[in-house]
């Protein structure tokens, strides 16, 4: 945990191993340093330490004046701090599931993304939305909800998921400085994940809207996002073994999109697979597909092919939980069947 | 009316009451001409209540309102050309034309809308007040709603983060006993609202808001309380509206009678201008005098927001996100 104000920074060529969640505790804790208006509201983030500990300990850093606990209470606290936005505050409000969002989704669009366009430029809104999005592990339908497309349809939001620790931190700190609001897609099964990315440098940020070319290969492009990635980069290898070289783009941002490192890639490979959890319909694989219509059509040598969630309220079963989500074998198949490999 | 106020003052008071009443007769008429298009909904009938807030809050103190926000802003201060220039979609409007009679802002009067979606300005007011509080520069938020909206759930969820968190926000019920159409009968029931704090132990008053003076009277107690740290209060303002819930609704769910009952013996402006004749012994040429000054404001204001012109065509895409990162 870097808390200490007097700590000296590190070259940012220096990473550390650490876990997503303590990754974006830590994003946190350095943005609060550096600015007395950055606060944290959620349900349970101050002395229950985050329903899944990613506030671990900022309520003794920082005290309850700048971690508050929250009623449950998603619409209001949600429209609450939206208000504190536009009051001069920098807000990070935690939805504890992004599942529980949809209760709070009137503040976000309406309230939120849509306010700077309708003041002429005059409101403006720095605040960030975070939380763990989509499927976690047999929670059923309710809680397994993947809302990517949701967000990233909207203008005046700009929407991230990262992948890696370190790009959730350097992201992070990104969304909480940046004077828009941002959705901070989390996900609850990559939190305890490890990765040996991670900044040190307090001013370490990346910027919203590159995304990142994890592998490179000449043969196709996989795109994918926050948990995707990781299917993604073991589908490349497995597709190595065959003799398919796989290039994996990890998106980290979906609004904006960086159509162009897209678009490079498959000027290169002619072929893309999109990933996403999510359901197939107007989801971010729909939008990938017509932006390579758009700017890729004459590079292409087959079909843009998506793989998705299926497209059904998730189960709770474990067998058909397995079935509903995009597995490496899914992914396999789909970049053979766009090389005309079978 | 039991208490007391200056002449100098009483002239002001007449002038912002009167100044929101034509403002708001020439927007039905430059609506009437295609001037203004889309909702509008206007405040006549309830002037006193937005006059009479205004006259406690301190410059730090934040409003924040609904769609019938143009008495609101009248009240703040802003420039009656820039508001009603917004009402026509001019470069001219406080939102330079890009968000019309419900979605108006500004930011040195501290006017936080203008909001659209029934009930959602009091979860927003309500953090606005929490930024006072977490900047401790004593201000309050007056965050104000209709009767219809009063019966949204974020506002109870509002009222409790308030009450736990003492916030200094003053809730405005301005009842104006119909939600669009249905009535408060019909759509409230125990339609007292100013009780509805009670659960959280937020005091509430009921208020005629036809009555200047007892609107002055009983926002003092509210924003006091706030503003000493004691939290969160309710103000249910009794008051009406003359015109339709917007332009285009002919308002058949009242009578007649009912609507000229309340002009005849509730008018705020027409009670505040007898107060003035025969407690201050105002004369009806001072009265005249105030009565020309806002003629000519709102004139000036049609004029303005007829010649000024449309938003240019790269103003479409424009203000939907900032791109400068701060460093603060």
């Amino acid at each position: 945990m870097t808390l200490s104000q007097n700590e000296k920074p590190m070259p940012h060529q220096s990473l550390t191993s650490m876990s997503v969640r303590e990754a974006l505790r830590d994003a946190m804790a350095e943005e609060m340093q550096r600015d007395d208006s950055v606060f944290l509201l959620g349900e349970e983030v101050a002395e229950y330490n985050g329903a899944y500990k990613v506030s671990q300990g900022l309520l003794d850093a920082f005290g309850s004046k700048r971690v508050v606990d929250t009623p449950i209470t998603e619409h209001g606290f949600a429209g609450l701090g939206v208000g504190a936005a536009f009051g001069g505050l920098r807000p990070i409000v935690e939805f504890m599931t992004f599942n529980f969002s949809m209760q709070a989704i009137d503040q976000i669009i309406n309230s939120a993304a849509k306010t700077l366009y309708m003041s002429g430029g005059q409101m403006g809104c720095p605040i960030v939305f975070r939380g763990p999005n989509g499927a976690a592990s047999r929670v059923g339908a309710q809680h397994s909800h993947c809302f990517a497309s949701w967000y990233a349809h909207c203008p005046g939001l700009k929407v991230v998921s990262p992948y890696s620790a370190g790009d959730a931190k350097a992201l992070l700190k990104a969304a909480i400085r940046d004077p828009n609001p941002v959705i901070f897609l989390e996900n609850e099964l990559l939190y305890g994940q490890h990765f040996d990315d991670v900044s040190q440098d307090p001013e370490h940020v990346l910027p919203i809207g590159q995304a990142l070319v994890r592998r490179e290969g000449k043969d196709v492009t996989l795109t994918a996002f926050s948990i995707m990635v990781g299917k993604a980069l073991e589908a490349a290898e497995e597709l190595a073994r065959e003799g398919i070289e796989a290039e994996v783009i990890d998106l980290r941002t979906l609004r904006p999109l960086d159509v162009e490192t897209i678009v490079r890639s498959v000027m290169k490979t002619n072929r893309i697979v999109s990933i996403e959890e999510s359901w197939p319909y107007a989801g971010i694989g729909s939008e990938i597909a017509a932006q390579m219509m758009e700017h890729a059509f004459d590079y292409l040598d087959a079909p843009v092919v998506r793989v998705t969630g299926v497209d059904v309220p998730m189960p709770y079963a474990a067998n058909l939980e397995h079935l509903a989500l995009p597995q490496v074998e899914n992914i396999v198949e789909a970049a053979k069947s766009v090389c005309y490999r079978s | 009316m039991a208490k007391s106020i200056s002449v100098e003052e009483a002239l002001k008071v007449y002038h912002d009451m009167l100044l929101i009443r034509r403002f708001e007769e020439r927007s039905a008429q430059l609506y009437g001409m295609g001037l203004i298009a889309g909702f509008c909904h206007l405040y006549i009938g309830q002037e006193a209540v937005v006059v009479g807030i205004q006259s406690v809050l301190q410059p730090q103190d934040t409003v924040i309102t609904a769609y019938r926000d143009h008495g609101h802003m009248l009240a703040c201060g802003m420039d009656p050309k820039g508001v009603m220039a917004e009402l026509t979609g001019r470069i001219g409007g406080y939102s330079k034309g890009k968000g019309g009679s419900m979605h108006m802002f500004s930011r040195e009067k501290n006017f936080f809308g203008g909001h659209g979606i029934v009930g959602a300005q009091i979860p927003i007011g309500t953090g606005l007040a929490f930024a006072h509080q977490y900047k401790g520069d004593h201000g309050v938020c007056i965050a104000s709603m209709g009767d219809g909206a009063a019966n949204q759930g974020q506002v109870y969820e509002s009222y409790n983060m308030a009450a736990l968190w003492k916030l200094p926000v003053i809730y405005v019920v301005e009842n104006n006993h119909y939600g669009m159409g249905t009535s408060v009968e019909r759509s409230s029931a125990g339609p007292n609202y100013y009780g509805r704090g009670q659960g959280w132990g937020i005091i509430g008053e009921k208020v005629d808001g036809m009555e200047y003076l007892e609107v002055v009277a009983a926002a003092r107690r509210a924003v006091d309380h706030a503003r000493s740290g004691k939290g969160p209060y309710i103000l249910e303002m009794d008051t009406y509206r003359y015109r339709g819930h917007s332009m285009s609704d002919p308002a058949k769910y009242r009578s007649k009678e009912e609507v000229e009952g309340i002009k005849e013996k509730r008018d705020p402006i027409d009670r505040f201008k007898d107060y003035m004749v025969k407690n201050l012994k105002i004369t009806d040429d001072q009265i005249k005098v105030i009565e020309d000054k806002v003629k000519g404001v709102v004139a000036e204001a049609v004029e303005f927001a007829k010649t000024s012109p449309e938003p240019e065509v790269s103003e479409l895409y424009t203000d939907v996100l900032k791109e400068e990162i701060s460093i603060t």
